[in-house]
This record gives C-alpha cells, structure tokens and sequence, in this order.
C-alpha cells in the first residue's frame, strides 16, 4: 500500500478471496476462488480508462484492456467476454496463468501511486462468468477457404493457431500426443490453480468451432511431416513445447524416489494420480520431499508435494531469494502453505538404502560470486560445506530442453544450437517452407502468453501465405 | 477408440493376445516397437511391445500377461470393445542383421517380443536357434510359431512338464559349448536377461535385450524410464527398448521396476472390491 492515498485512487484494490492455506494445503481444489460480480464491477471502476492505454501494450495478444473492462463496469458482462474473445480464445486460463504483474499491470498508470487494476483477475472474472452463463462471444467464422491446415501440439500456441485460422475459414486439424489436448495447462500446471475442467471447456469452444482434435498422435512417429503434406495439408504449425526433462547429472540419481517435475506432475496433473486408486496411476507420497530449482514448476511441484501429505516439502535452491525466478505470487503462495526455502544449497550426491530408495542427499552450501551470463550471480560451493539432508522423494525441477523426437525426424528443419526450431521472430516461418514454428519449442520454456502471442503471429503468417495466391508445394 | 478385432486367451486364460485396429500404427511399426495402451479413463498409460502387426488389416498385435490392475482390465475388453487411447509406434526398430547363427532366448510373455524379432533375423537369413522357457507346460506360449521361423528350437520349463527340465540359461550354457554363436537376443523377465547377458559375456557375443522400465508419455517427455546403459543414463522409450545386454545395469531396473509394488497390491484391492462388492 502506498502510504499516500493516490488522487484518483479512491477504491482499493479488490481483493480476491482465497481457500486459508491450512484448508488448501490438503486439497487440490483452485486457490483463487473467484470475484462476485459486485466485486469485479468495483474493481473494474477503478480503471481510469486512459485514452492511450499502456497497458494493451504489456499483452502479446492486444486485448483491448480498457474496453472490456468498460464493459464489466457497465455490467454488460456479455460483451466483455466478446471483446476479450476478438483477440483471446484463452481467457479463462490466462486471467489464471499470466504474469500480469509484469505485462499489462506493471504499466498500469495507477500502479504508479498505488496499485494496479487487477486485470487478471478481470479477464478470469469475464470468462468464467460466460462459461458458468454458457454465453458465446467467439467471433464469427470467415467463409471456408477450403485451405487445410495441421497443427502439431496442442498447448497453447497450438490451440491460438488452431482457434485463429478457424475463424478465418480454413479447416485446422490439431495432432497431440498425449490422450488429451492442453499441453503444460493439461499435464503441467496443477489442478489447484488450473482446474482442468476449465482447459478442456475451453478446447471445447474450439472444437465447436470445427477444429478438428486428433489425440494419440505422436507427429514423427505414427505419421511424418512429409505424409501430412501428402494427405492434402497445406501448411503445417509446429507447437511441441520443451519437453524434455534436465536433470542434475550428479552420482544416484536413478534411485527410486527421484523423479523429474515433468514425471512428478504429469503423473499428478494428466494421469489424476492423486484420486489414486480411484484412478490407476501411482504417485509416491513423499513424507519429506526436496524439490530441486525455484521456477513455477518447482512451486507446482512442491505445493503438490504437500498436498500430496507430505509432512515437509522443502525447495533447494543454489542461489539465493532474490534470483528465484518463480512468480512472486506463486512463491507467497508456497510460502503461506509451508513450504520451506533452503537457499544457497546444491545437491552433490543422492543417498540410498538397500532395496535402492532415496533416503537423503549430500548437499553443499553455496555463496554468490560474480553475476553470469545471465545478470545473476554465479553460485560457488563453498569447500568442505558438505551436509546431509534427509528426504524420502526428491523431484527435480531445474528446466527443460527441446524434445528431439519430433526436430529430428524432420529433414533439413533449422535448429539451433540448443535444439530448438529457428523460426522468425516476427511470422514464426521455419527454414521449411509451408512450415511454422512457436512456443517453447522456439523460445525454450516461456509462459503461457508468450507461446499464444507467437501463435497469433504464426497464425497471421500463414493466413497471408495460405490466401496470398502462393504456390503450394 | 481403438478397437479390439481378435481376442485370444493363452497360457491358461494368463496370458492375453489382443489384435486391435490402428492402421496408421500398422503401417509404421517394425519389430521391437511398442505402443501405449489406456484402457479408458481412469486407466494407466501400459507400454506393451508389439508380437506383430498388419498393414493390409491395419492392425497391430499384442500379447500381455495378466499381473496388475491395468492388465486385469485390458483382460476384461472383449472383441468389438477396445482401448480408449493407443499411441505408437513408439522406441527403435530392433536391430536386424544377417551375422550367421543367432540365439534367440525367450522367457514367459517375453517370447511374444521376441517372436517379430525372430522372424525378422530368420528371414534375414541367420541360422536362428531359439531357447524358450515358461515355469510351466499351461504357461507356454507361441512355442509352434516359433518353431516355425527357427532351425532349432529348444523349449524348457522350470518344472519340468514339458521339454527340457531347468532354465533357457541352462539350454543356452549347453548350445554355447557346442556352436559358435554371433549373436544372442534376450527377451523375457530382467533376471533372465541379466543371466543370459552373463553367459555370454565371457563369449564376447553381442547380446541384445529389450527393456520394459515403468513409463508414462514414452516420446522422452518425463524421464521416468532412464535406464542405466553403459554407466550412461538413457531413456528406453527413445533410446531402447533395445540396448546392449553387457551394458545394461540390470539391478537398479529391477529396483525401478519395484518402485510402486505398495501401490500395486492396493489397486488391485481397490479394483476386487469394486467387482465384488
Ligand atoms: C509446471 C509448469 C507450470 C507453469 N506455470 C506457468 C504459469 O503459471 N504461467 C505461464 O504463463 N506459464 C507457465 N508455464 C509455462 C507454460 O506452460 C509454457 O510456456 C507453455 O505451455 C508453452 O506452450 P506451447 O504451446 O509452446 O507448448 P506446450 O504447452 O508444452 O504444448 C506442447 C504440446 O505438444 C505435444 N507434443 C509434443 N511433441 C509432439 C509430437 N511429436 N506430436 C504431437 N504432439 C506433440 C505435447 O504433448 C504438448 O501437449 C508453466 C510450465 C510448467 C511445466
Ligand atoms: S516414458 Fe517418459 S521419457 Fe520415456
């Protein structure tokens, strides 16, 4: 709070209401429970509507921030969602999964004295609201070109290129691996601050939409890029994430007990394993639990952990608080459910018992030297620092890498150095022509926003290349 | 849904061989590829190796003991039903050469993976010797289709109901001392690869087995089926399921493999109430 009360700031910022953290660490129902309407139409009456909204400018998408939210000041709730819908076919899981704290909100003129409009939770607020009234604002659908397009993965980035270029009259089937559409919203982020009910009503809008949605369907394996061509597609996007687990590379990591966050929380999130045995997918219930890293996944990771049972879930970070890169909200989070930080401590090696089950790992402690290559400061074991930690589970969360299945399959597709697909920042065109790249599996793991953003242009590109009058091949 | 075409039941109703439709999966697999296999919605993700596949009928083949909770319920699909979600092909094509005389050893359902890669060596035109074994007469399976692809096959059970009494390692012991042997491919529980791995070490005869470590996506997403080959770490879902027999750090997958036995007994006891109420 600022100690001033700002001129124009005469309401304060209204408060979303929240399980307690002692309730909500033991379920795994959503954290955030949702504004009234009373309570969004006072937030939204805070926004000072600026001609020029810096805000819009903070969003990959371009919602047009300050109309909807006239909109919900207004009480037309129905044409709030519309406005958002014209550039956001996501919003209910954006106004839950953003970083709006450094996108829309941190340029919000009031933040400046006081507190931003809390935008997020607006956008959170509008969708839900239209999915709980089952009103549709998806604008409407341009005649058919009679183009074809594949698009593979079905995350984020993904889904805005299939809900983009269904709009403007091409027919858009989606390939995904895994049994179920939704990519990290799916199988990644967890159940307590994204319900999947809420992903899969989304996907749905686009499926009533007429996007086409194959499941089981590993691009690469069980049908090559080359064959979608040959089956009549006319240009192809490639939204296949970073999925491919990195670990620590240190001496036991393959005892039982040790497992990547992609394993922990696939297991937990797409598999259901925490209604086990109700669903048939296991999960080890740590007592004591380390979870190596202190991005997003290792919250997710160690606020699981504890609903899991565990009676301690600790982070074990090599560097300090201040170099976390997990969303400040999500580490307040963590925090109020008891999670413990163990900064400035790396793991040297993993200790086992007999039957080969974790039991423990050596740790060393750490001090910060000079910054890296990333602006941080590199964190150096200090000699002879050794310790012991006991723990009975240990999910490590330190990154992701490209996933190689699909790239390597692909002929003559550009990678870079890491493995991941070069595609133009501004059209995300690949060194293949007819094929487009984005998310992830371009940038490395981003955010939410950031694959839907490269999607939007991805999908712009193609629209401009499958109407130009180009000749396909 | 992918439907189940042919249903047979082996072994004492023990052992289960699914033919189900998959057309694109048929016209893609080769020997040693797996699929994943989830029965319907609250179903685990069961990789399973495929016993044979066929691009004309567009169907693949698999055949699985019935252990667990998930294998019960793959046991309940009958003709006409079938599995909610299947992906594939999935992991290497096995490694199929002409070297001269090859033994390929067998154990339970293992005989089932092994059969595709028998074929595939035979028809390379290898001598092929087979070694296969089951505890029992009852619990044999495939021995008349794999006498069909080898020129020599020799059956065992541990009981000693039929062919030979004692182990395919005993067997295997026996054909080392007479014949010379380029290469030896082993599919069945891990401690009989790992014995199998043994006898022929001293050999020095490429020995090739196909690993089944738990896994969840099987595309190198979750790292859950890291195996350690060669005191390097690799993922049977890409890498394998076939690796280098005198490589493979056969200990720690069985502890791996061990990883959710609790969690096992308690399904299936969840599962028996459910059915007996
Ligand atoms: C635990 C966790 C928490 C996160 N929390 C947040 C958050 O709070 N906010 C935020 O903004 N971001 C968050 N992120 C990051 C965000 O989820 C990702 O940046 C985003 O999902 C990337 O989208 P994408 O479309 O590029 O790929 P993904 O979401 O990874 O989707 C790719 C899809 O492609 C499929 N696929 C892969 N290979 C193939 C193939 N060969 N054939 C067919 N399909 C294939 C995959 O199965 C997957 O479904 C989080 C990530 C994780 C892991
Ligand atoms: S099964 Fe997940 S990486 Fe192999």
């Amino acid at each position: 709070m600022a100690e001033k009360e700002p001129v124009k700031e005469k309401i304060p910022r209204v408060v979303m209401p929240e399980q307690r953290p002692d309730i909500r660490r033991r379920n795994f129902d959503e954290v955030p429970l949702g504004y009234t309407s009373e309570m969004a139409v006072e937030e939204a009456s805070r926004c000072l509507q600026c001609k020029r909204p810096p805000c819009v400018a903070g969003c990959p998408v371009d919602i047009d921030i300050p109309a909807f939210i006239g909109h919900i000041r207004a009480g037309d709730f129905d044409e709030a969602i519309k406005k958002i819908l014209e550039k956001n076919r996501l919003p209910a899981i954006c106004g839950r999964v953003c970083p709006q704290e450094t996108q829309c909100e941190i340029r919000c003129v009031l933040g400046k004295k006081g507190e931003p409009v809390a935008i997020g939770n607006l956008e959170r607020f509008a969708a839900d609201f239209a999915r709980i009234n089952g009103i549709e604002g998806a604008p409407p659908r341009q005649k058919p070109t009679g183009k074809r397009v594949a698009v593979v993965g079905s995350g984020p980035a993904g889904l805005t290129v299939a809900g983009d270029l269904i709009a403007k009259g091409h027919e858009v089937t989606v390939f995904e691996a895994f049994h179920k559409p939704g990519g990290v919203l799916v199988y990644g982020i967890p159940e307590f601050r994204l319900p999947k009910e809420i992903v899969f009503a989304e996907v749905a809008l686009l499926d009533k939409d007429g996007v086409d949605i194959e499941c089981n369907m590993v691009v690469g394996r069980t049908v090559t890029l080359d064959e979608l061509f040959d089956e009549g597609y006319d240009a192809i996007f490639l939204g296949v994430g970073a999925g491919l687990p990195r670990f620590m590379d240190i001496p036991g990591e393959n005892l039982v007990g040790i497992m990547s966050a992609n394993e922990y929380l696939t297991r937990a999130n797409l598999m259901k394993a925490y209604r086990f045995p109700e669903y048939d997918t296991p999960i080890p219930r740590g007592k004591n639990v380390a979870v190596l890293g202190a991005g997003n996944v290792a919250m997710d990771a160690a606020r699981t952990a504890i609903r899991l049972g565990a009676d301690e879930a600790r982070i074990v970070y090599r560097r300090s608080r201040q170099e976390m890169p997990a969303r400040a909200a999500e580490i307040h989070h963590a925090e109020e459910e008891g999670i413990e930080f163990l900064f400035l401590t790396n793991p040297k090696r993993f200790l086992g018992d007999d039957s080969g089950h974790v039991i423990g790992m050596e740790c060393l402690r750490m001090e910060l030297g000079e910054p890296d290559a990333s602006g941080r400061r590199r964190p150096v074991p200090i000699e002879g620092s050794e310790f012991e930690l006991g723990c009975d589970l240990v999910v490590v969360a330190v990154g992701s890498g490209a996933n190689p299945l699909l790239t390597n399959s692909i002929k003559d597709l550009v990678l870079n150095r890491w493995g991941y697909i070069e595609a133009d920042p501004e059209t995300g065109k690949t060194s293949l022509d007819g094929v487009w790249a984005g998310g992830d599996i371009v940038t490395g793991s981003a955010t939410v926003i950031l694959a839907m953003g490269a999607g939007r242009k991805a999908a712009d590109s193609m629209h401009e290349y499958l109407t130009g009058g180009r000749r396909l091949s | 849904m992918f439907e189940i075409v042919r249903r047979e039941e082996m072994a004492k109703g023990t052992v289960i061989l699914n033919e189900i439709e998959a057309p694109r999966i048929a016209r893609k697999a080769e020997p040693g590829q797996f699929v994943i296999l989830k029965a319907n919605e609250t179903g685990e993700r069961i990789p399973l190796t495929m016993a044979d596949t066929d691009p004309e009928r567009g169907t693949i083949t698999v055949i699985y003991m019935v252990v667990g909770r998930s294998t019960a319920l793959f046991r309940e699909l009958r003709v006409g039903e079938g599995y909610q979600d299947m992906i594939g092909p999935l992991g290497r094509s096995a490694h199929l050469e002409r070297v001269g005389t090859v033994v390929c050893v067998g154990g339970g359902t293992g005989v089932a993976v092994l059969y595709p890669i028998t074929r595939g060596l035979k028809q390379l035109g290898n001598r092929v010797i087979s070694i296969i074994g089951a505890r029992t007469k009852d619990l044999l399976i495939l021995d008349d289709e794999m006498k069909a692809i080898s020129d020599e096959l020799h059956v065992c059970t541990d009981d000693g109901s039929y062919g030979h009494h004692g182990f395919v390692t005993d067997v295997l012991k026996t054909v080392l001392e007479e014949e010379v042997v380029e290469l030896a491919v082993a599919v069945g529980p891990v401690l009989m690869m790992k014995f199998v791995s043994e006898i022929t070490r001293p050999y020095n005869i490429k020995t090739l087995v196909s690993l089944n470590p738990i896994m969840i996506d099987g595309t190198g997403m979750c790292g859950g089926c890291r195996v350690s080959v060669g005191g390097e770490n690799k993922f049977a879902c890409i890498d394998g399921p076939e690796f280098d027999g005198h490589k493979v750090d056969f200990d720690q997958l069985m502890q791996r493999l061990q990883a959710y036995r609790q969690e096992e007994i308690q399904s299936l006891e969840a599962h028996r109430c459910k059915l007996e109420p």
